[in-house]
């Protein structure tokens, strides 16, 4: 089966000549179609630099030095412009990280909405105004033509990140990249998020990759997962496995950090700097493994 | 809320008004010249000049001078002009029109030019080539308007004589006009050779006002394009497939706009200040000129009218441009 998302050596560097970083070192990562991968990894491992990659997102300073990134088999990185945008919003879509910055501030809900139904599947401005309402009635927003009315201050952070998911499956992509889509919200509004994200995912039988810290998140919604480390693939498997036999250290540090009902948290230890040098050289290994897999 | 602050600048008016009508009159009569001095004929006795005073009431203390003339104006009434002999408010009326139409049509100029120096520069964004326009904006911002005048004046209209250089139409065309609003007028009325004839006389003056106010327009336009885009907002619509034009006219322009009205509104009165000179410089029949006149002649009345006509223009403007933010920012626009 062709992946939904196939990654193939994803080398980013940020800045030019003898500042440049490496901020991905050869990264391979592959979804399945309706597959939910958890991407996880400390602050600065390079998960968002990965989301932004595919969605052609990178800041201006940044460049896909080498690698491979493959929608549904199709190229990204060869493609030409219209076409990729022509799959970026529609097939391949965002769910932000943060929702009070990731609507517009001075159009309403029901524009922001139905400006994407109008340019990706070329609805009339009433029926995509319609559909809009059907939508936001899916992220279980009560009075849905109401809340098209308003502007974005005028909901609650938890209703934003809905509007945000329900434009996210608007037109029904099989990809869907989720960066941190709880981080910003309060715990009682995570699990709804979740829980919606679940559910559509289910009913519009999306891929999603879901960048996330909390691990407890992936046992729930992810049935596979990759541990980032410093722009590299440290580890990747079915959630299961990898959470009950870490193989590196490093996800050892990363589960015993996280807070369980049963134990209380450790601080994340820092890596010795030596370890991970031994660690990059197996994650070489990893990615050579994955670079003759399938294409 | 912003009702409530608009609210809250309307009740504030009348006292800035009275505030700026004391210190005119006051300083005035502080500094040393008065209108008798400067209209008394060669061979005029002491009692003449004595009797001149008391005619005019510059005899009396400065407060009272003061009661009497703002009881006056409160009922409507702002005196006569001492060196013109009519009433400042039919002369202030009467030139008004003039200053408003120039000062209207710089402001287009400047909004057109600004917006179009802007869209080059966040088309530009990032490139070399950025660097000219900024360089452009910033040598535009650098000279004042009366420059730009005299530049134009000695360009345009001595070097290569193309247009005009003097007042608001040629004597020698007889055309009765029935409001002072000439350019408004011959537009709504279809006297388009008319409207022609005036608009020569007028972009010169019209130019020099417009030029540093168009690179003020430029750069905060810019800059706010230029923020704007850096949001979350403007970010993620690219990723939903949208082209950079899409998003910059859709998701960017419309939250630039707001602080683009807000900073340049409020500069837009040194645009209206502006007159004074430039409407001078090319012998333009306003208010701004009329002022300079008032002035040279220590036409006290006049120039206290014409003070206060450019306060009342001046908060107008303010409040016009908060009224228009208010608009264009939902944010704002609450209970
Ligand atoms: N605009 C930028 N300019 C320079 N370096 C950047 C920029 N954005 C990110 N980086 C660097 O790139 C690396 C990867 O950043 P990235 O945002 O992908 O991390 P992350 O895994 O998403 O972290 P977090 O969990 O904090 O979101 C980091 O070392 C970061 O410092
Ligand atoms: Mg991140």
């Amino acid at each position: 089966m062709t992946p939904a998302l196939f990654i193939q050596g994803l080398r980013v560097t940020i800045g030019a000549g003898t500042s440049a970083a490496n901020v991905l070192r050869g990264v391979s990562l592959e979804l399945q179609p309706g597959e939910v991968r958890g991407l996880v990894g400390e602050s600065g491992a390079g998960k968002s630099m990965l989301g932004r990659a595919v969605l052609g997102l990178l800041p201006a300073n940044a460049a896909i030095a080498a690698g491979r990134i493959a929608f549904e088999g199709r190229d990204l990185l060869a493609m030409r412009e219209p076409e990729r945008r022509s799959l970026l919003g529609r097939r391949i879509a965002l769910i932000p990280q943060d929702p009070m910055t990731s609507l517009n501030p001075v159009k309403r809900i029901g524009a922001q909405v139905a400006i994407l139904l109008r340019h990706h599947l070329a609805s009339s401005r009433r029926a995509a105004l319609q559909r809009a309402a059907e939508l936001l009635a899916e992220v279980a927003i009560r009075e849905p033509e109401r809340v098209l009315g308003l502007y974005p201050h005028e909901i609650s952070g938890g209703m934003r990140q809905r509007v945000l998911i329900a434009m996210a499956f608007a037109c029904d992509p099989s990809l869907v990249i989720a960066d941190e889509p709880t981080t910003a919200l309060d715990v009682t509004v995570q699990r709804q998020v979740l829980q919606l994200v679940e559910r559509l995912r289910q009913r519009h039988g999306a891929a999603v990759l879901f960048v996330t810290h909390d691990l407890g998140v992936v046992a729930k919604i992810c049935r596979t997962m990759t541990v980032l480390h410093a722009g590299r693939v440290l580890e990747e498997g079915e959630t299961a496995h990898v959470l009950a036999r870490p193989g590196h250290p490093y996800t050892r540090a990363l589960l015993a950090a996280t807070p369980r009902a049963d134990r209380p948290a450790e601080a994340l230890r820092p890596v010795p700097p030596s370890l991970i040098e031994n660690l990059w050289s197996e994650a070489h290994q990893f990615d050579r493994l994955a670079a003759a897999g399938p294409a | 809320m912003r009702w409530g602050e608009i609210i809250r600048r309307l009740v504030l008016i009348p006292p800035t008004l009275f505030g700026v009508a004391v210190i005119v009159f006051v300083l005035l009569r502080v500094v040393p010249g008065d209108p008798i001095a400067m209209m008394i004929p060669p061979g005029a006795t002491p009692a003449d000049i004595t009797r001149l005073r008391a005619f005019y009431g510059l005899d009396q203390p400065i407060l009272q001078q003061f009661v009497t003339w703002f009881g006056q104006v409160l009922n409507g009434d702002f005196g006569r002009s001492i060196s013109v002999h009519q009433g400042v408010f039919e002369l202030v009326l009467a030139r008004l029109p003039a200053t408003l139409e120039l000062a209207l049509l710089a402001l287009l100029i400047a909004v057109g030019l600004g917006l179009i120096a802007a869209l080059i520069g966040i088309h530009l964004r990032g490139r070399r080539m950025e660097w000219l326009v900024d360089i452009g904006i910033g040598v535009l911002l650098a000279v004042p308007d009366f420059l730009w005048a005299l530049i134009l004046l000695l360009l345009l209209g001595v070097l290569i004589p193309l247009l005009p250089i003097s007042g608001r139409i040629d004597p020698q065309l007889d055309i009765s006009f029935h409001s002072n609003f000439y350019l408004v007028e011959s537009l709504l009325t279809g006297r388009f050779d008319v409207a022609d004839a005036l608009l020569h006389h007028m972009i010169l003056p019209a130019l020099a006002l417009a030029l540093p106010f168009a690179a003020l327009v430029a750069r905060i336009l810019k800059t706010s394009l230029a923020e704007a885009e850096d949001q979350d907002y403007a970010q993620i619509a690219r990723a939903r497939g949208f082209s950079r034009p899409e998003i910059l006219l859709r998701e960017v322009f419309p939250n630039a706009l707001i602080p683009t009205v807000a900073l340049g509104g409020v500069q837009a009165t040194l645009l209206l200040g502006g007159t004074v000179l430039v409407e001078r410089i090319f012998s333009y029949e306003g208010i701004g000129n009329m002022a300079i006149d008032a002035v040279i002649n220590r036409d006290f009345p006049l120039i206290q009218g014409l003070v206060l006509t450019f306060a009342v223009l001046f908060i107008a403007l303010n409040l016009a441009v908060d009224l228009v933010v208010t608009l264009l920012d939902p944010r704002l626009r609450h209970g």
